[in-house]
């Protein structure tokens, strides 16, 4: 048996820039990307072409670019702008359109791509330099709809309330969500600019997963009123491409019809109050 | 408006819950975030949150989760304050469960809980495999909900440079730079919370987020700012390999019963198993990253002879696995193209979490009067060696006592920042704007930022991580030397003045090379073995000489470090050893 370690320690590890370090480049990564150097600037189109490594993703050829920042023709340039920050797919930040669809760029295997790899800032945000947007209009939306639960304060109170294990799933399922706004940006609902039009599935998905909670269902009706009206719920034309684009799976039709069912059932019994 | 001001640096668990606190005793928050808060690096967190519910009916208590937490941190640790944190940590999670974090339930409905490494009771209440981001959804909102109310305003995409400190010293505001438009403005503040995450990118590819250099903190300390236990860097032992980061796999797999092995001998070899009978794949981080190091450098199994080995959960059930450890799985199934339930996963160590941080006192004030810190960016709690799901408690905790903290200490003042001299602002805002231009100057060398980076990263991963050998160690010293000398001949690949990415990393690069000479140089003066810091050449912990808190002040010739003595006062140190059960 051989002893524990600790004691026993005194091993060699591989010296900076070798073993490891150096993986094998196996040829080229075509790429154009829509550039645009600042928010009211003309958009340009720049080809680019970088070392291929084994498994590479959408970001990894970005942190090549800015390293060394010369377009497919060798002329010098500027890096592209673009924001990352976990690469895990759970940050919801460095959403873009890849070929057209849009999606989570740190997931984007170059494998799977057909090149050039043509990348784009989303659709229906504005752009701030490159590859970066602005989504406030999806955090105004968060705002709208109250996606919280109003607890009294963070003094200790005890335990929450219980839940079953399968509403605890179903709600799961929903606070899954990264806020990246891939389902509106590929609504075909939402317009840009235009903040009175569709909210988009994803405020209305927070919506229902904030009145699966025991507290947060006490403040049903407020969600049910903010969903009323223009830009409302009734303002989803069931394109179904939110569900397409989703990188967490999340069930928003489900979501906007759990909605719909809710303020129905909502006004019925108001109705029938009066 | 009158009264004291508030501001939180860093959108995270630390920072979020800290606004809370100060927004709900009726003050406003200025609170200040490199990206939109949800985007922050506490959403990475998979595997859980610590608390001694005792829902198993173990017989846990807080009074068994401070003994693990500071025996797991090899007794570096001040206990007060560890103390406390257990004593809450029940309360945190029940906070978290009213403000609707859908944390897995058992029958009965009531919170699940599941095992972590370093302990052997069911302490780490979960949300499937997404708790960080879970918990800091629900902070998320609660904030929105005060941000409507107008207590609450978000400078989101600002970096934090420095802090304004008056001729006392006192801390009365902050420098802070948009990362759009460049401007530089300063921030009237009387209390600063300073919660900006921990510095894992000064070693290049870690299993942080690449927004985790560290420079707020950095900065503080080259303001004069103690920083304590540099040296104490976490090792995650299992994460993917990779080119941009290092996708960490969680504990919470090894929690489930996931096991450790290499092929030997055509056979699989569990040798955490073998060598540790009493944990077996649960022994403590630092230990389980030695393991392999020892497996795959000394021995030579690594598979295939990479630097590699395999944790497997192929013996588990796979509608099992999707509903306890779903998220982690997916990550590996996305980025690797197999699926780990049918195929064991090859992982290796990599950096993970800083134990070391700005130094604090009991009330979580940094040395610089009036500035505060709170989560990864402290020291407080985890000693030489962190426990799994031992980080989400500690920075809401961070959160919960720092923001009434703050409100007390800034209640007590007699000048508020509100009455200070413009001059003392705009004086700093013109420094800091003079040293933001000499970037934007940096036109005529041949070097890139990221080149550069990623030589201090490949150095300080090999050097500086799990096996400190003193050579090697004075070696990194000297090549961090080097590679301060050619950041002065970078050359900017973007001069432009609209969101200037190359100015902003350059920036924060020197802001890293300062911190691994602190982490470098607190390697070589201890000369012991304790938690995460191996020193082959020491290998036994030594506390008659070294019971002692490392601190770092800046000096232009690098850290001068003296040292404190650790506040044992709870629990009297004994050896850490995981081969049998000792307690």
């Amino acid at each position: 048996m051989t002893s524990a370690p600790r004691t026993d320690m005194d091993i060699d590890v591989p010296a900076p820039g070798t073993r490891g370090q150096r993986e094998r480049v196996e040829g080229t990564v075509r790429l154009v990307i829509r550039r645009q150097d600042a928010p009211d600037a003309e958009p340009y189109w720049q080809p680019f072409e970088v070392p291929r490594y084994p498994n590479m993703n959408v970001v990894e050829c970005l942190m090549e670019i800015r390293k060394n920042p010369v377009d497919a023709e060798g002329r010098r340039t500027t890096p592209v702008a673009w924001a990352a920050n976990c690469l895990e797919e759970v940050c919801g930040i460095c959403t873009m359109r890849v070929n057209g669809k849009v999606r989570q760029s740190c997931a984007a295997l170059i494998q799977d791509l057909e090149e050039p790899i043509r990348l784009e800032p989303m659709e229906k945000f504005p752009v701030k330099r490159d590859l970066v947007i602005n989504r406030d209009r999806l955090f105004a939306a968060y705002r709208r709809v109250k996606a919280w639960i109003p607890i009294d304060g963070t003094h200790d109170q005890g335990p929450g309330p219980r839940l079953p294990e399968s509403e605890r799933e179903e709600g799961y399922w929903l606070s899954r969500c990264i806020s990246c706004g891939s389902c509106v940006d590929a609504c075909p609902q939402v317009v840009p600019e235009r903040e009175d039009v569709f909210v988009g599935a994803a405020p209305i998905s927070w919506a229902r997963l904030m009145n699966i909670h025991p507290t947060g269902e006490m403040n049903a009706p407020e969600r049910y009123s903010a969903l009323m009206g223009p830009g409302g719920i009734s303002d989803c034309g069931k394109a179904m491409n939110c569900v397409a684009v989703c990188p967490k799976s999340i069930p928003l039709m489900e979501s906007i019809a759990s909605m719909n069912r809710q303020i129905t059932r909502h006004l019925l019994v108001d109705w029938l109050k009066e | 408006m009158s009264g004291p001001r508030y501001i939180v640096v860093g959108g995270g668990l630390a920072g979020l819950m800290t606004t809370i606190r100060i927004a709900e005793a009726g003050h406003r928050v200025d609170l200040i975030s490199l990206v939109r808060v949800s985007r922050s690096h506490s959403v990475c967190a998979q595997g859980g949150i610590n608390g001694a519910v005792n829902t198993k009916g173990e017989g846990d208590s807080p009074a068994v989760h401070l003994d693990d937490t500071v025996y797991g941190g090899d007794f570096l640790a001040n206990q007060p304050p560890v103390k406390e944190m257990t004593d809450a940590a029940p309360a945190i999670i029940y906070l978290y469960d009213r403000m609707g974090v859908m944390f897995n339930r058992t029958p009965e409905g009531l919170l699940d809980f599941r095992r972590f490494g370093g302990t052997k009771v069911h302490r780490t209440a979960y949300a499937g495999a997404t708790t960080g981001q879970q918990l800091m959804y629900a902070l998320d909102q609660q904030v929105r909900r005060y941000e409507d109310e107008g207590r609450v305003t978000k400078y989101e995409g600002w970096e934090f440079l420095r802090a304004v400190r008056d001729s006392a010293g006192v801390a009365r505001g902050i420098v802070a730079l948009d990362l759009a438009s460049m401007e530089i403005r300063a921030f009237r503040g009387d209390a600063i919370m300073i919660a900006t995450g921990g510095p894992g990118v000064v070693f290049g590819k870690s299993t942080n987020s690449i927004l985790n250099t560290g420079a707020a903190v950095s900065n503080l300390y080259q303001q004069g700012a103690r920083y304590a236990n540099g040296e104490f860097v976490q090792i995650h032992p299992t994460a993917i390999p990779g080119r941009d980061k290092r996708r960490l796999i969680s504990e919470s797999v090894r929690g489930e019963g996931g096991r450790v092995w290499v092929p030997r001998d055509g056979k699989p070899w569990y040798f955490l198993e073998e060598w540790y009978p009493a944990y077996g794949n649960l022994v403590p981080r630092d230990i389980a990253a030695q393991a392999i190091y020892k497996v795959v450098y000394d021995m030579g199994l690594g598979i295939d002879g990479q630097e590699a080995v395999y944790l497997d959960v192929t013996h588990k059930d796979p509608e099992e696995l999707d509903v306890k450890l779903g998220g982690v799985l997916e990550i590996y199934e996305k980025f690797m193209g197999e699926d780990p339930r049918r195929v064991p996963m090859k992982v290796f160590p990599a950096v993970h979490y800083s134990m070391g941080g700005m130094w604090v006192d009991y009330d979580l004030m940094t040395s610089i009067p009036g500035v505060f810190s709170g989560g990864e960016a402290n020291y407080e709690y985890h000693g030489a060696n962190r426990l799994g799901a031992n980080a989400l408690v500690s920075c809401t905790f961070d959160g919960m006592k720092g923001g009434p903290r703050m409100v007390a200490y800034a209640s007590g003042l007699k000048e508020l920042a509100a009455d200070a001299p413009g001059s003392l602002f705009d004086q700093a805002v013109s420094d800091e704007t003079a040293r933001l231009r000499s970037v934007f100057g940096m036109t005529a060398g041949g070097e890139s930022p990221y080149a550069l980076h990623e030589e201090l990263g490949d150095w300080m991963t090999r050097y500086c991580t799990v096996i400190r050998d003193e050579e090697k160690l004075r070696q990194t010293d000297e090549k961090i030397g080097e590679l301060m000398d050619r950041w002065r001949a970078v050359a900017l690949p973007d001069t432009g003045e609209w969101m200037n990415q190359s100015v902003v990393f350059t920036r924060q690069l020197r802001d890293m090379l300062e911190l691994a000479r602190v982490m470098v140089r607190g390697a070589i003066e201890r000369r012991e073995s304790r938690g995460v810091h191996l020193r082959p050449d020491y290998p036994e912990r030594d506390d008659a000489n070294w019971l002692k808190t490392t601190i770092a002040e800046w000096t232009p010739d690098g850290p001068r470090l003296t040292y404190e003595p650790v506040d044992v006062s709870l629990v009297t140190p004994r050896p850490r050893q995981y081969k049998k059960d000792i307690r």
